[in-house]
């Protein structure tokens, strides 16, 4: 079963006809990876789904429901986390006050799910380390860290994620490999826009590629690693 | 690398070094202490009308040049319940004279904030985004709403006298300071501490700080931040109201134009601040306050265009103002 299906989306940015009728399922339960090179309109896809740009013909279903005409906060509302490929964190704020906002039930720090702080500490110890410190100032994992962090400190149906390894060190990566492995197995659907082939052969059981606008290929990613060929011709990449 | 939550230090210490760069300009001491009194006087009321606007900005990227209509109501609806209450402002008594200007201060921002609903759905939600049309659309808001106190209150000017026990000095020394100006000192500490800690300690603080950084990001975790701009529209609206309540006690009248005068002043306080930040407005505030009154007595031929420079001179220094936002603008 899919929980999210989008059928023929296309999007215009300004005067830029950007996305040109992507077709792609995300099966509930998986981690799929949404892979394509630079200006394929992955991000895009990512930002329409979630309201930030506006569906102008096709559709989007979650969980059954058409979401293409809801305003963000709505989306939001029906259990999507979204971390931007700018990792969209409050450089203002403390990393505590970073966590309470997403934890939107909770007024004070002392009313959010103590047991799922825990999880996540264990998941992401600088969070912890740095919990009342200036977001801006951590390092670019930590940051990567805490915008993770704060899509998953309340339970939530689907997390998409913008190129989370994006300009990190590889020990930082493995880091986010194992944490993403493990939100994975606690059964949290996850869609994933990843440039690192190797960070998404480890983490995605099913892949879709983009080019110019459009989904060219879908399947599983057993099948796509396997096929060389494949790669060189979607991503221009020799393995 | 440092993780500590640093404290800018530098800005708040403007304040401080202006008063004592005027202090042997002045000469006097006691005239000194009467324009430093005076000047934080007019900056604190500065402050109050400034401190909606700048969030306004911040949180929604809207230059609203009408802000200055509702400091013009503010003060019509001041002499109106004012008015109705002689017997409390003639009273030698300061604590009934209180009684009097505290429901004046409370119907203008009722009324402030009530038009400000109106103004923010009927005329600036039609133009988000559109910085242009915002600028034209705002200033004829400003001149539609200065016409219409003008058909309720009249195109004269109005009298708006200090209640008795308010007038006068008290006398610090050589120096006599306006026991008026202390109170507005008061009320706009009073309103800069509510609001620092609705700021810092409250869910409704944090979503505000977070949306001047990041609104997108603030809709992405499920927060509908028009709710929460429309809020903070009618809150500064409220605030202008009691702003020009206290401004139009200070000049002792009130114009339909007056909203419009003091409009300058408020841009040049809260570019001064950093758009969106509330701390840097009570900086820019008290600066142009402590400004106007010293090259007001030291020379007051440059008094005309004094805060334009500071405004530059600051700009200079930080081009984005003394506590500039860190966000995705």
């Amino acid at each position: 079963m899919n929980l999210l299906e989008l059928q023929g989306v296309h999007t215009h940015i300004g005067a830029y006809h950007i996305l040109h009728g992507v077709d792609l399922a995300v099966p509930k339960g998986q981690l799929t990876m949404l892979l394509g090179r630079n200006g394929a309109g992955k991000t895009t896809t990512l930002r329409t789904v979630m309201g930030l740009w506006k569906v102008a013909q096709g559709r989007i279903a979650f969980a059954g429901k058409e979401i293409g005409g809801l305003a963000t906060p709505q989306i939001a509302d029906l259990g999507i986390a979204y971390v931007p490929e700018t990792m969209g964190i409050f450089a203002d704020l403390t990393v505590k006050e970073n966590m309470l906002l997403a934890a939107r039930a909770a007024r004070r720090a002392q009313d959010m799910d103590e047991a799922r702080l825990k999880w996540i500490f264990r998941l992401f110890p600088a969070v912890e380390k740095f919990w009342n410190h200036p977001a801006g100032k951590l390092s670019g994992g930590q940051k990567q860290m805490l915008a993770v962090s704060r899509a998953i400190v309340e339970p939530r149906q689907l997390l998409i994620i913008d190129e989370p390894s994006k300009g990190l060190a590889p020990a930082i990566i493995n880091n986010m490999i194992d944490a993403f492995a493990e939100l994975k197995a606690s059964g949290v659907t996850i869609l994933l826009v990843e440039q690192n082939i190797h960070f998404a052969q480890r983490l995605g059981d099913t892949v879709a590629v983009m080019d110019n606008g459009r989904v060219v290929h879908a399947g599983t990613m057993a099948d796509f690693s396997a096929d060389a060929q494949l790669q060189q011709r979607l991503l221009g990449l020799s393995l | 690398m440092s993780l500590k939550m640093d404290v800018d230090w530098k800005p708040l210490l403007l304040v401080p070094a202006l008063a004592l760069l005027a202090l042997p300009l002045v000469g006097s001491p006691s005239t000194w202490l009467t324009l430093t009194v005076a000047g934080l006087a007019m900056g604190m009321i500065v402050f109050i009308i400034a401190s909606g606007l700048t969030l306004v900005f911040g949180l929604m990227d809207v230059l609203n040049f009408g802000h200055g209509v509702f400091i013009a109501l503010g003060a019509f609806v001041a002499t109106s319940v004012l008015g109705a209450m002689g017997d409390w402002t003639q009273s030698q008594s300061i604590l009934a004279n209180l009684v009097a200007v505290l429901p004046a201060m409370v119907v203008a921002m009722l009324v402030a904030g009530a038009v400000g609903l109106a103004f923010e759905r009927f005329i600036v939600r039609p133009v988000y985004g559109q910085h242009l049309k915002q600028i034209l659309i705002t200033m004829g808001g400003m001149i539609i709403g200065e016409e219409l106190i003008k058909v309720i209150w009249g195109p004269a000017q109005i009298p708006l006298p200090l209640p008795e026990g308010l007038r006068g000095s008290w006398l610090w020394g050589d120096a006599a300071v306006e026991k008026y100006r202390v109170l507005a000192v008061v009320v706009g500490a009073l309103v800069f501490g509510l609001l620092a800690w609705t700021l810092a300690r409250t869910k409704i603080g944090l979503l505000i700080r977070a949306g001047v950084q990041d609104r997108e990001m603030v809709e992405s975790l499920g927060y509908r931040i028009r709710v929460l701009f429309v809020g903070i529209f009618v809150a500064g609206s409220a605030l202008a109201g009691l702003g020009g309540v206290m401004w139009g006690l200070y000049q002792q009248n009130v114009i339909p134009q007056m909203g419009a005068q003091v409009n300058v002043l408020i841009f040049i306080v809260i570019i001064i601040g950093g758009l969106g930040s509330t701390t840097g407005a009570l900086i820019g505030a008290l600066l142009v306050g402590l400004m106007a009154n010293y090259t007001g007595f030291v020379a007051p031929k440059v008094a005309l265009f004094s805060n334009i420079a500071l405004m530059v001179a600051i700009l200079l220094w930080r081009p984005q103002g003394v506590y500039p936002v860190a966000g995705s603008r």
